[in-house]
């Protein structure tokens, strides 16, 4: 052993000085690219005027139209991945198996002739279908498929959850086929209206306020009630909520309920809008859903639904904004690129999400 | 270890054994033929003495086009049953053979054209092949597998023009069904003539099929009829949400809609531009993808009503389609024929049948060669073939139907009503 000097190191300097030299450069720098590239075309596109104001304003209300259904369904993933750092796949299959099985009840409902004579009655019920088979579908799957990993590597979880996925996706095409099917027609769904001065669709109009009503619910559940306490003490910290004397398999259990309540109800909402239902429904808008939360901040729930109606109205008017003054063909094809290319803009800049914390939870 | 891998070690060997000792190829004897193969270049399909003429088809037959695929299905069927000259629901024969299906799944996606013709091309029993439903399946994928081994497809439903272009061809593969640069033609003269429109906007999926069609239209819209195609959209299979789509060409007022696609996209479409009040002045028009009622079901059966739907005209002439072959179908298959192509795979099928008995020659042990090559001259060269569309003479780039009659219908209580005819040669459109 050579001599006993203690060196005190420097303190380590932080991390984001450390970064400067080279990626600094090249991230900001493709930054300021893609910056330029959607204010270019921005520009372009107004100054062509080929899409007057009450264009846009449609693009723009079915973008949050869309994006509101985007968010109840990212809700109920940054629910389950705040209290279990788990990215629950399943959950657009909760969504489909949902709207799919209530398909069958529309269809009583229709051949009772109730569905157009009491519409309201008919949706309630309608509604509370969907939302009560969701949540059996999500705590069903809690207890088979994650409580008996608890506590096992996070992809393992992982794993298990894109199989849960697959098995419901094929489950439901096993049962009912693989092709599309239409719900019955809901007379009071159709017709427009106009808000000030804005065009909107009475279902559109419906899925927003639906949406914002559960949100709203949701909010209040989480932070007035005891349960909604003990989910953020389990959220913050499982071991030492445990040792407070909280149930924690319990508030797990009441996690999954919730997002699966949730899920339900964005199945009849977007059932209202596109009318159709599929085995394989769930799983665009569960990665669709699972982006918004992200861009929100995950384990965050008023950024999931920030999240969400950011990233509708990104997908609704985004491409057309930004690339028909580019003179991009179709510029629909595109919609994932604008949607995720602003998606890495925002991270870039906010690892953590609109909302989110600056530096990662501790995993 | 050293014991597994001795174990292992004497597996393999059996196995090797087993393989080498085994009949190469599926029936057919293989040493002690009589006879010998007459087609010297590629090879001949040998079907012995008890054994059935194998005929595969790719057909697109689950999902959302199952009614395309199946319809047609049905037809081949129905041509084996009418071999022995009557639908009384026992199959026929070919050449004193019996024949055996195998029906496979094409999906309407060149994937599963791809998986498909890859299965089938590795079967070495397999005359010919009747199929693919959508041209996805077949160009590039099925048509060109299919090809490398000298096995015949022959499509009762591709229509896209790439398909027999002689520049993209497969020398092997054939069809009965119309090309599409009838059907375009037939749909912008009804646009413009009919329905007096001056300006049109399209929409198609990026499939072969939809976008060859829509070109077509637009091609001949703006070329003979002085009309100008506003604007060409693209959407991707498996979109949901077309209204952004929809207010950018509502954008344009252009007088008609022409969406050349399959479900469930072009119900979605039809739904969701009845909601969009910008789109009230403008003319539906979807084609032969779509000419199936599941698209009624889709699109919900208020928004299908005044739609119009181009696709083949099933005005045949002669008593055979009414009085005898709808009967046996309903008959046999239980219910009304759910797209339009039936005729065309009965045809198809037929075709390939005659072909097999003109080239098939005696092995000298009571089964058959069929040479490949000769069968695919046989079927090339067919010349006046009356079948239920018509009177069918292939030509050197794979076309079976040189005349064809397409039909406007228009959705009215439910029901396909055609309300316009055009007769179309395919060497006049060009």
């Amino acid at each position: 052993m050579s001599e006993s000097t203690t060196t005190v190191e420097a303190p380590r300097r932080r991390l984001l000085l450390e970064r400067v030299p080279w990626r600094a450069i090249i991230l900001i720098g493709l930054s300021a690219v893609l910056l330029l590239g959607i204010v270019l075309g921005t520009a372009a596109t107004l100054q062509e005027g080929r899409f007057t104001g009450a264009n846009w304003s449609r693009l723009i209300v079915g973008g949050v139209t869309r994006g509101s259904v985007y968010a109840i369904i990212a809700v109920g993933y940054t629910l389950v991945y705040g209290i279990l750092f788990l990215i629950n796949f399943a959950h657009g299959e909760v969504f489909m198996a949902g709207a799919f099985s209530t398909l069958f009840v529309a269809r009583a409902l229709d051949d009772a002739g109730t569905l157009n004579s009491s519409p309201i009655l008919s949706i309630g019920i309608l509604f509370a279908s969907s939302m009560v088979i969701s949540m059996v579908v999500a705590i069903v799957l809690e207890r088979v498929a994650y409580r008996p990993l608890r506590g096992s590597p996070r992809l393992i979880l992982l794993i298990t959850a894109i199989g849960a996925s697959l098995f419901l996706q094929n489950s439901f095409r096993g049962f009912f086929g693989a092709s599309s099917t239409a719900y019955p027609r809901i007379e009071i769904l159709a017709g427009e209206m106009s808000i000030l001065g804005v065009a909107i669709a009475r279902k559109q109009l419906i899925v927003i306020v639906g949406a914002l009503v559960l949100m709203v619910a949701l909010y209040l559940f989480i932070e007035r009630t005891k349960t909604g306490r003990a989910m953020r003490a389990v959220g913050e910290d499982k071991e030492i909520a445990a040792l407070m004397g909280i149930d924690v398999d319990r508030v797990i259990v009441t996690t999954f309920a919730i997002g699966g309540l949730l899920a339900g109800a964005a199945g009849i909402l977007f059932v209202f809008v596109f009318n159709q239902v599929n085995y394989f429904m769930g799983f665009v808008p569960g990665i669709k859903a699972f982006t918004a939360a992200v861009l929100g901040g995950i384990g965050n729930v008023l950024g999931a639904g920030i999240g969400g109606i950011a990233l509708g109205v990104l997908e609704s008017v985004g491409p057309r904004l930004i690339l028909t003054g580019a003179d991009v063909p179709s510029p629909d094809q595109l919609q994932p690129v604008v949607a995720f290319g602003v998606l890495v803009l925002v991270l870039l800049f906010r690892p953590g999400g609109i909302l989110g914390a600056e530096e990662e939870k501790r995993a | 270890m050293q014991k597994r891998l001795g174990f292992l070690a004497v597996v393999s060997a059996f196995a090797l054994l087993a393989a080498a000792c085994a009949e190469d190829g599926d029936g057919g004897p293989t040493d002690g033929d009589v006879a010998e193969c007459p087609d010297t270049e590629i090879g001949c399909i040998e079907v012995g003495a008890d054994e059935a003429i194998r005929i595969g088809s790719i057909l697109t037959i689950s999902g959302d086009t199952a009614s395309l695929g199946l319809d047609s299905q049905h037809g081949i069927e129905l041509a084996l049953d009418y071999r022995d000259g009557t639908f009384d629901g026992t199959p026929g024969q070919v050449a004193d053979h019996d024949v055996e299906f195998q029906h496979e799944d094409g999906g309407c996606t060149a994937e599963g054209g791809t998986a498909a013709g890859t299965l089938l091309a590795s079967d070495p029993t397999i005359a010919g092949v009747i199929g693919t439903s959508c041209s996805s399946e077949a160009l590039g994928a099925a048509d060109a597998i299919l090809n490398d081994e000298g096995v015949i497809l022959i499509s009762p439903s591709n229509t896209s023009p790439a398909l027999t272009d002689p520049a993209t061809r497969q020398p092997f593969y054939y069809r009965t069904a119309h090309n599409d640069k009838i059907q375009g033609a037939a749909a912008a003269q009804f646009a413009a003539e009919e329905l007096g429109a001056t300006s049109a906007a399209t929409i198609h999926d990026g499939s072969p099929y939809a976008d060859g069609l829509q070109q077509v239209f637009c091609d001949v819209f703006t070329s003979q009829f002085g009309g100008e195609c506003t604007t060409q959209e693209a959407i991707q299979v498996g979109d949901t949400d077309f209204a952004p789509l929809l207010t950018s060409i509502a954008a344009d007022s252009p007088e008609v809609l022409f969406f050349p696609i399959f479900l469930p996209e072009g119900g979605l479409i039809t739904a969701q531009a009845r909601e969009n009040a910008d789109l009230d002045d403008t003319a539906l028009i979807g084609a032969d993808g779509l000419l199936t009622p599941d698209f009624i079901d889709s699109a919900g059966a208020d928004n299908a009503e005044g739609v119009y739907m181009s696709g083949p005209s099933l005005e045949f002439s002669g008593d055979f389609y009414e009085g005898e072959f709808l009967p046996a179908y309903e008959e046999q298959f239980g219910e009304e024929p759910t797209a339009v192509f039936h005729a065309h795979s009965f045809d198809a099928a037929n075709m390939l049948f005659d072909a097999i008995e003109a080239v098939a020659v005696d092995d000298g042990n009571g089964g058959l060669l069929i040479p490949k090559t000769q069968l695919r001259d046989a079927l090339g060269s067919t010349s006046g073939f009356e079948g239920i569309t018509g009177s069918l003479s292939c030509d050197e780039n794979g076309d079976c139907q040189q005349t064809a009659t397409m039909a406007m219908n228009i959705i009215e209580d439910g029901d396909f009503n055609p309300i316009f005819e055009a007769t179309l040669d395919l060497a006049e459109t060009g």
